[in-house]
């Protein structure tokens, strides 16, 4: 017997983990015009990685695998995982981030939807703690290196890290702009003579910067189809936005321009994809723009004071950690109440 | 144009109305058999007042309200009492309630009828007329009108007349809109004259302009409407629930009905349409509520409206549009709020409710039409609920709490402001039952605060009691005592005793002393 | 290191500090504590707990001399609220303790009974009526269900009846999580008759 509502709208879980997924594709083919196609291989890798974990996971906690395994939420953690490694990191690695994302921050704490924390953040925090070096070597885009690896020698580096003979992994690598940018600064160089280095581009890194316009382009999608709201890209965007623009104006030399901010990084990707991951965010309107806020200032923090390339998987995780908190001050007037509740 | 106000939420499901709105209002035929419950409205059950075997007219009382909330119930037309007996009805629970079943004499005999002018009887006489008459709303809750109507002294302002009907597949206001709007007109005015209110407002939402326009026209040919001026006919935007009272209000009047209030408490009134029609019918037909509107509609060959006699078997209705061969089940109301009448999806022959007070629509049902719901997944905490709750509340929220049966923090978190319109199970990407915890976690703290009362009622109780007893020991002692010392000055004054005395005091003394033991072991130890 | 450690052993002065102003500024005051736990009782008055009521099994409790897990009409819920209150691990009942049934009322068969007023002294809440040598009748709204009336009647004229469900007092269930229908369906089940203290329908 069941009861009503007898009708619902025809929607699930599996379709709007996809549609994530799918806006992530405009900044991937990006990321393969600009970079070559070993971002491909981590992908594939984590996916599988994920989905066998799940799997595993599931049964270890004997659960029904079949649904969760369709919900295609531990695919969307495998990407976004993937996305945030260096595409020539060791096939070991981008496995071992992706099963520690999925058996321990997603399946320990109770699978889909209980996971108080990011598990694509986790895993990257993990591995940056775990394995900083092979987490900095990342790929610079196509004519700014010594050497080109080909597809084929790229496969042969991450499955047996081997590189073509004569070559240097400094050859083929290099760190990211925002690393860049950092220790070049405290070399004691000004902000306009490092931005002269050919990595750079017009708003950020060569080639990264179109990748994140390529984000941004799944990002507006998700907004329009109304997946996500628009509280936590906005709120974070614009926080970040302001507080690199007071940094900036105060010592130009020292602080970079707010939109290098903006478009470097995972700024976008975590202002769309990451920071809005349902499960770990607040669910009231107010506590997500306090929720990106405080993101976006952790980002800066982390990324200007702080001793890691990146700063916006930690600023997401210590946000996931004060949700509730949140959450619970930021209650919305419920209709015929005259204040908040409880 | 007036100015609207919205309120939060909202979803748009698909409306499937056009179908049951082709053809007019028709009256269904006698059926063989009545089954008139005595519990139709909201509050204490009615009283019989008839016996088996009785003939009844058409119209007669056989059901006398009993307690101030209550209303009267009757016979749906003339024929005999064949039983009366628990019956199954239209009730969630699947369980029986005491019904009259009658067996029509074909001949529809009325009982005489005695119309009156509303204008010549004070309003408290006017409500206890449709007490008598069996009126209810007619919008689903079933709620005595004549309560509606005691007002005490607050003052009404607007009264609204609800003719939103925002649920899908029904259709049974409109057109009773479209075909009798005169005589829902001239029972606002007369609601308005009881309340007098200074405003009329129909709250129409605009997916049925042909009934906008037929209440436009009865208002301006209406005498006392006009002479008012105070009849407005207001499309309202289609969004469902707006049909709920609080809702409609909220987009009427831009005010809200404080939580655990009352409309009156804001100076609002809210009557269904139908319930307007029937109050015109009460008063100046002196008709009492024998029949209604309803739609029967869903996996049917000919949707449509019928005029249907309260406690018609709803098979026999549901045969009049003909169901089709992979009907599975019926819904007795909307697809959003409604109320299966049996297992969906599982054999078995439909159950043989009759049409109640609160019936406004019957859909059959097929697996194709609303198939079973898909398996739960925990909830992803998307908060598509929130968007459409119309209540401003944390659906998932609420779910967490009475999941797990944490039913102070429920409460806290305003579970008792939940109308269980459903919007959020209706969105629901997870396909989570919401509305379903939510009833079992308010029934649950219902049960949970009626135990309190009698655990507190025992405290009492047994409180007073050993007060009591306590108090009983003490003046037996007295007494006793009392007794003893009389006896003893006696002893003295009557000095010298003889022998035989002293025998006789003796025995006495000893006899007061076991009779004394006995009551201390009674009081003590009562069980023995 | 050193001045991570002396931090440290700062916080957790100042934090114990704190504690145990606190531990002393909010101390329960007076003994409603026996008020608080008597409150959750089911106020059955049946002596079942081998007190003699409610409140002085309240009042043991309190003392320290009873455990919670001796009030059967109470159920498991009932501990579980008393271990809330007293801040104690949940306790199952024990083997003396008789097991929680479904809550009854006492009927008197009014054409047996020959009115001996045995039954009124017995009721601890003043739920039967009547007079010497005329028959009696319970009133079923006042029974708590204790059975306290059964064994002194001489004629065996009492029975208990369970409540039978009606729309009046009829629940909805706990909703049947259908994703892994065989494993919640016992969940739900064990929940509901550690609630219900009866057997779902
Ligand atoms: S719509 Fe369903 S899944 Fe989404 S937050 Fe509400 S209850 Fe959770
Ligand atoms: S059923 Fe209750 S919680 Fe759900 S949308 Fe309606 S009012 Fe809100
Ligand atoms: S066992 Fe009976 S007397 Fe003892 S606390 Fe429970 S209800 Fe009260
Ligand atoms: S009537 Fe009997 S069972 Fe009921 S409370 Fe009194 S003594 Fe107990």
């Amino acid at each position: 017997m069941f009861f009503s509502p007898f009708i619902s709208k025809p929607d699930s879980v599996a379709q709007i983990m996809l549609k994530v997924i799918l806006a992530l594709i405009p900044g991937i083919a990006l990321y393969v015009w600009y970079f070559g196609p070993a971002i491909l291989v981590s992908i594939t890798l984590a996916s599988i990685t994920a989905l066998a974990t799940e799997a595993a996971m599931l049964k270890l906690r004997n659960r029904p695998i079949g649904p969760f395994l369709k919900d295609n939420s531990a695919l969307l953690t495998a990407w976004l995982l993937a996305l945030s490694i260096p595409p020539l990191a060791p096939w070991w690695l981008v496995v071992v981030g992706t099963a520690f994302a999925i058996a321990i921050a997603k399946q320990l704490y109770g699978g889909l939807g209980n996971n108080p924390f990011n598990p694509a953040m986790v895993g990257y925090a993990v591995l940056i703690i775990s394995f900083p070096v092979h987490m900095t070597h990342w790929l610079a885009p196509q004519g700014l290196v010594l050497a080109e690896l080909s597809f084929a020698q790229q496969l042969q580096y991450i499955f047996s890290g081997v590189l073509p003979p004569s070559l240097t992994l400094d050859a083929i690598s290099m760190a990211t702009p925002l690393d860049t940018l950092k220790t070049h600064l405290h070399l004691e160089e000004s902000v306009q003579q490092i931005l002269n280095m050919p990595i750079y581009g017009h708003l950020g890194g060569q080639g990264s910067e179109m990748v994140a316009l390529g984000f941004l382009i799944g990002g507006l999608y998700l907004l329009a189809s109304r997946i996500i709201s628009w509280h936590i890209p906005v709120a974070y965007l614009g926080s970040l936005f302001i507080i690199a623009a007071i940094f900036h104006l105060v010592d130009p030399t020292h602080y970079v321009a707010p939109l290098f901010h903006l478009f470097s990084g995972a700024a976008i990707l975590g202002a769309f994809f990451i920071l809005t991951d349902p499960v770990s965010s607040p669910t009231t309107n107010k506590g997500r723009l306090i929720f990106a806020a405080g993101a976006a200032f952790l980002t800066y923090m982390i990324r200007v004071f702080g001793g890691f390339p990146d700063g916006v998987a930690f600023a997401t995780l210590l946000m996931n950690i004060s949700v509730p908190l949140i959450v619970l001050y930021t209650q919305p007037k419920v209709f015929g109440k005259k204040g908040k509740q409880s | 144009m007036r100015k609207l106000f919205h309120f939060h939420g909202g979803i748009h499901p698909p409306s499937n109305k056009t179908q049951s709105t082709q053809t007019a209002i028709t009256s269904a035929p006698l059926p063989t058999k009545l089954t008139i419950p005595f519990h139709q409205h909201a509050g204490e059950t009615a009283k019989p007042v008839v016996k088996v075997g009785d003939h009844v007219l058409k119209g007669q009382l056989i059901g006398m309200p009993d307690g101030f909330v209550s209303s009267a119930v009757h016979a749906s037309t003339s024929g005999t009492i064949a039983a009366i007996d628990m019956q199954l009805i239209a009730h969630p629970s699947g369980l029986p309630n005491l019904c009259a079943t009658l067996i029509p004499d074909g001949k529809d005999e009325w009982v005489t009828l005695n119309p009156v002018d509303y204008r010549s009887h004070s309003v408290a006489e006017l409500q206890q007329l449709l007490r008598m008459a069996g009126v209810v709303g007619l919008g689903g809750a079933a709620f005595p009108s004549d309560v509606k109507l005691r007002i005490g002294k607050q003052k009404i302002k607007t009264l609204i007349l609800n003719g939103a009907e925002c649920e899908p597949y029904i259709t049974c206001d409109d057109m009773l809109m479209r075909e009798r709007a005169a005589e829902i007109v001239q029972g606002a005015e007369i609601l308005r004259f009881m309340l007098d209110a200074d405003e009329v407002l129909y709250g129409v939402e605009d997916n049925k302009p042909e009934a906008i326009a037929a209440l436009q026209q009865a208002i301006t040919a209406s005498k006392s409407a006009q002479q008012n001026k105070s009849h407005e006919v207001i499309a309202i935007p289609t969004i469902y629930p707006g049909g709920s009272a609080k809702q409609l209000i909220r987009v009427l009047t831009g005010l809200e009905v404080p939580s655990g209030k009352l409309p009156t408490d804001i100076g609002v009134q809210c009557f269904n349409v139908a319930t307007a029609y029937t109050v015109h019918r009460a008063l100046a037909h002196g008709e009492p509520l024998l029949s209604r509107v309803v739609t029967i509609t869903g996996n049917v060959r000919k949707a449509q409206n019928y005029e249907v006699l309260i406690g018609v078997p709803i098979n026999e209705l549901v045969a009049l549009s003909v169901a089709l061969s992979d009907t599975n089940g019926y819904i007795m109301g909307g697809p959003m709020m409604g109320v299966p009448l049996h297992a969906m999806n599982a054999p078995g022959p439909a159950v043989q409710v009759p049409v109640v007070k609160a019936t406004n629509c019957v859909i059959a049902a097929s697996a194709k039409l609303f198939p079973p719901p898909q398996p739960a997944l925990p909830c992803i905490r998307c908060t598509r609920c929130v968007e459409v709750c119309p209540a401003d509340l944390q659906p998932q929220d609420l779910y967490w709490f009475a999941q797990s049966k944490e039913f102070g923090r429920a409460q806290a978190f305003s579970l008792f402001d939940c109308i269980e319109c459903g919007a959020c199970s209706y969105v629901c990407p997870s396909h989570i039952p919401l509305v379903q915890y939510y009833r079992f976690a308010k029934s649950e703290i219902r049960a949970r605060e009626y135990d309190k009362l009698l655990a507190d009622q025992a405290r009492e109780r047994h409180d007073y009691r050993e007060h009591r007893i306590e108090r009983e020991k003490r003046e037996k002692a007295e007494k006793l005592a009392a007794k003893e010392k009389a006896a003893q000055a006696a002893k003295l004054a009557a000095q010298p005793l003889t022998p035989q005395q002293q025998t006789e005091q003796a025995e006495l003394a000893a006899r007061r002393e076991h009779i004394r033991e006995v009551a201390q072991s009674a009081v003590e130890h009562p069980e023995g | 290191m050193l001045s991570a450690l002396l931090v440290m052993a700062g916080i957790a002065i100042v934090l114990g500090a704190v504690l145990g102003y606190a531990a002393i500024k909010f101390r329960v005051e007076g003994n409603p504590l026996v008020d608080k736990i008597d409150a959750v009782l089911p106020q059955t008055q049946c002596g079942q707990c081998s007190y003699p009521g409610c409140k002085p099994y309240a009042t043991a409790i309190a003392a320290g001399e009873a455990d919670i897990n001796r009030c059967p009409p109470g159920g498991e819920e009932g501990i579980q609220k008393l271990a809330d209150l007293l801040g104690v691990d949940f306790k199952p009942f024990g083997g003396d303790t008789n097991a929680p049934k479904p809550k009854s009322v006492a009927i008197i068969d009014e054409s047996t009974c020959i009115g001996c007023t045995l039954c009124i002294q017995a009721c601890p809440v003043d739920a039967i009526v009547g007079a010497a040598k005329q028959m009696h009748t319970v009133i079923a709204s006042e029974c708590t269900g204790c059975e306290l009336c059964i064994a002194p009647c001489p004629v065996d004229c009492i029975v208990m009846l369970p409540i039978e469900e009606k729309i009046s007092n009829w629940k909805w269930k706990y909703p049947v999580y259908t994703l892994n229908a065989v494993e919640t369906d016992r969940a739900a089940e064990a929940a509901l008759q550690r609630t219900n203290g009866r057997a779902p329908g």
